[in-house]
């Protein structure tokens, strides 16, 4: 590659050919990137571009076209799937003192985990719901739009080289046993306790171009819409609002707010420092 | 005329931006944004120290918010800060780069396509190698670079990689950056 050619009055053409690009992936493919962050996907584009010996993105988008196989190398590409267990444990604290309490009011509770990468978001609300003496009580649906992480989300195995982080990310989220009562561990690897997931199903689900998924009481989607640009947070706030029943919560990243989106009206901050809303009764 | 300044540093870096940040006047016309890597650690202590003693408003940049003259954005632990080319904040959980996240590669570069030759570019004090390619391309797309000078810095392996990617329009030490900015901003000094 020439990692200069994108730069000056080529960045403009870069512009073109990027837009292009995700032209062609929607006509193609049925994959909606036009409204996710501009500034996210030139990234990752480039990224695969300068591993590549292509002379410039024209050439790459001749080649998405013929070649469903790299189409599919572009999707890892695109869509993020770092993920943790009890990412943020102040969340999961914060969920347990704020949340759980009311969820216990109820006789059967639906999640939805959307974005849900390899798994292990699902995993650690699982474990959390267990001890609350929840999961018995709960259907879970978790979604994401890249069938391999979902094979991964699904076998419940991972290395286990972020283990003692995510040991130490449990006792902080609150956790009331011992982590490893959830896994065993062997070679290296660890697989996930699977009455984890028995009331969880894991399903195909593209936030941009399907519809309402079903109806919950509780939505988490973490670190997902933070790739979209405002339009398409709108648009998927939107589905979350049908799809919560009355009173429903909604769990947004750290770093995620409604603040700067049209529907902060429909919902009430819970806990605004941690990002948990509740759909208003209007 | 410019538009914004991009700042990257790490180890050393807090001494670094108390040299700057600090002294630059209320009505400061470019926006700055920030990495300076701190690990996981909440900077919220340091941006309120900071803002105790400046005059111009320091924050934690926020996803979506419009980057606007005058201001300091800190990248958030943890995040990656693009700028997008409605100049509005992006942040960004995407894996490290040269081990870090935030990195400030990431930032250099979204920020230098946008701004183009209306950008600055500082690297200071650090001990990894982080920034040297966004430096480069800061360059590369017209605009203008500075580097701390590495025989007085405080940690001199990021600007001296600075210095090996790319030629900068100036080298200089700590105590000199701020008036350099404020040349580059238009006052008489
Ligand atoms: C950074 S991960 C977040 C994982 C997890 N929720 C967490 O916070 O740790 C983002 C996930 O969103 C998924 N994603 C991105 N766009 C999507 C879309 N349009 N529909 C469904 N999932 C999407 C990606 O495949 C990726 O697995």
């Amino acid at each position: 590659m020439n990692d200069q050619i994108y730069t000056g009055k080529n960045l403009d053409l870069l512009d073109i050919e990027l837009q292009l690009l995700l032209e062609a992936i929607h006509l193609k493919y049925g994959y909606d990137f036009r409204n996710y962050s501009k500034a996210h996907v030139k990234r990752r584009i480039l990224h695969k571009f300068n591993m590549s010996s292509m002379e410039n993105i024209t050439q790459m988008q001749e080649r998405l076209l013929w070649d469903k196989r790299y189409f599919a190398e572009l999707i890892n590409e695109l869509s993020i799937n770092v993920t943790e267990m009890f990412r943020d444990p102040a969340f999961y604290k914060s969920f347990r003192e704020n949340v759980v309490p009311v969820l216990k009011t109820y006789a059967f509770i639906k999640v939805w985990h959307a974005g849900c990468a390899t798994g292990e978001e699902v995993y650690s609300l699982a474990i959390l719901l267990k001890e609350e003496g929840l999961l018995e009580r709960a259907q879970i649906y978790a979604t994401d739009f890249n069938r391999n992480v979902l094979e991964v989300a699904k076998q419940g195995i991972y290395s286990n080289d972020n283990f003692s982080q995510y040991s130490r990310n449990y006792k902080s989220a609150g956790g009331k046993g011992e982590f490893s009562d959830y896994f065993t561990s062997r070679y290296g690897s660890v697989m996930m306790d699977k009455s984890l997931t028995k009331k969880v199903v894991f399903a195909d689900h593209n936030l941009v171009t399907d519809s309402v998924f079903a109806e919950v009481n509780l939505i988490i989607c973490r670190n997902v819409m933070i790739y979209f640009n405002r339009e398409l947070q709108n648009k998927v706030v939107g589905l979350f609002y049908k799809s919560l029943s009355s009173s429903g919560y909604l769990c947004l990243g750290t770093k995620e707010s409604l603040r700067f989106g049209e529907h902060e009206q429909l919902f009430q901050a819970v806990d605004p420092k941690y990002r948990i809303y509740k759909k208003r009764i209007i | 005329m410019y538009k914004a300044i991009v700042i990257g540093t790490s180890y050393g870096g807090l001494e670094a931006i108390k040299a700057i940040i600090p002294k630059l006047p209320k009505d400061f016309p470019l926006a700055l944004l920030i990495v300076l890597h701190i690990g996981d650690n909440d900077n919220t202590t340091f941006i309120n120290l900071l803002n105790d003693s400046s005059e111009i408003l320091i924050k934690e940049a926020e996803e979506k918010e419009s980057i606007k003259p005058g201001i300091v954005y800190f990248a958030p632990p943890n995040y990656h800060l693009l700028v997008e080319k409605d100049e509005t904040i992006s942040l960004s959980t995407e894996p490290k780069v040269n081990f870090s996240r935030p990195s400030i590669d990431v930032l250099f570069e979204s920020a230098s396509w946008v701004y183009r030759d209306q950008l600055i570019g500082i690297v200071m004090s650090g001990a990894n190698s982080d920034g040297a390619d966004g430096l480069k391309l800061i360059k590369a797309n017209g605009g203008t670079t500075i580097v701390e000078n590495p025989c007085s810095s405080y940690a001199p392996t990021m600007p001296r990689a600075a210095l090996k990617s790319t030629k900068p329009d100036y080298r200089l030490k700590l105590e000199a950056i701020k008036d350099q900015l404020m040349k580059l901003a238009g006052y008489n000094i």
